[in-house]
């Protein structure tokens, strides 16, 4: 994945920060930041991983005149028959499936709305594990530098990702 | 507001409880800033039909954001240097999450001031949904 122009701006932290129940001003007033050490609006400190709204790839958002493997007529998109001639949707359910395993970050420094980020991902480490609730575990890492208009790396993030032979069990 | 080094002690602990009955509507909410609208998440028929779980889940990244919301009222604004979790149990729809951070040293580098510390949180079960670790700038 990679991300050519990430406009940090100050509707979308308002509406992160909502997300993650954070009521920081900090976030919300900017009369309110300026009289922070920061001197003014920041972005809360998970806030890049919604760079995917700005990955034409992202696999995880509908596009608009695709099909989509959520559930509509049928539990899922991709239970139902492909059109003629068009491709089934990506993604899907069903035994084993994607997960997030870890996050990690580094921050070069906070991000202000006005920012204009792009972003590159590298593949890392790949590794398996019997897990006790999942059957066979395979991890892969990632890393994605994130950096401004000035080409300057402000925030490096380590991703890991594991897919499960099998559904979770509680 | 930011934390001084000559108030820590190792073994020092804050916590906050960052979300009280955890909503569908939140988790759907999380979808649309974060951009994730994985249905494993936003979506019960999907998620319980076609997924196989007992009901939609929220996104590991929302379980991060909550718990990050308890770090930077601790540490400030702006402080954060480092911020890296692992996901250890799925939060469902209803949960109770209780972020905690513990001071595991206090150090200097090159002038400036730094704690470490170790993240747990945890459901209303006692249960661990998120383990992690951060480094925050603080002062003197």
């Amino acid at each position: 994945m990679a991300v050519e122009r990430f406009p940090v701006e100050a509707g979308h932290i308002i509406l992160f920060a909502r997300a993650v129940g954070d009521k920081n001003p900090i976030y919300y007033d900017e009369d309110a930041a300026k009289q922070t050490e920061p001197g003014g609006i920041i972005a809360p400190p998970t806030f890049v991983q919604s760079g995917a709204q700005f990955d034409a790839d992202y696999g995880l958002r509908p596009k608009i005149g695709e099909r989509w493997f959520g559930s509509g007529e049928n539990p899922s998109g991709s239970n139902a028959p492909a059109p003629e001639g068009g491709d089934k949707p990506r993604g899907g359910g069903g035994g084993g499936t994607g997960l997030h395993a870890e996050q990690h970050y580094e921050y070069h420094r906070h991000l202000n709305p006005g920012d204009v980020l792009s972003s590159t991902t590298k593949p890392g480490k790949t590794w398996e594990r019997e897990g006790r609730r999942a059957g066979k575990l395979k991890f892969s890492e990632s890393v994605t530098e994130y950096r401004d208009q000035n080409g300057e790396l402000v925030i490096t993030a380590r991703s890991v990702g594991v897919q499960t032979e099998r559904v979770v069990e509680q | 507001m930011a934390l001084k080094a000559s108030d820590l002690s190792v073994g020092d602990t804050h916590e906050e409880v960052v979300v009280e009955d955890l909503s569908r509507t939140q988790i759907v909410q999380y979808a649309g800033a974060s951009g994730d609208y994985n249905p494993l998440h936003t979506d019960e028929k999907f998620a319980v039909e076609a997924g196989g779980y007992p009901t939609a889940f929220a996104h590991g990244m929302l379980s991060m954001g909550l718990t990050g919301t308890m770090l930077t009222n601790y540490v400030g604004d702006g402080r954060l240097t480092k911020f890296g979790v692992r996901f250890s149990r799925q939060v469902f729809p209803g949960a109770t999450l209780t972020a905690k951070s513990t001071v595991e040293a206090v150090r200097e580098e090159d002038g400036e001031h730094f704690v470490d510390l170790t993240l747990s949180t945890t459901n209303q079960d006692g249960e661990e949904v998120v383990q992690g670790s951060a480094t925050a700038r603080i002062d003197a």
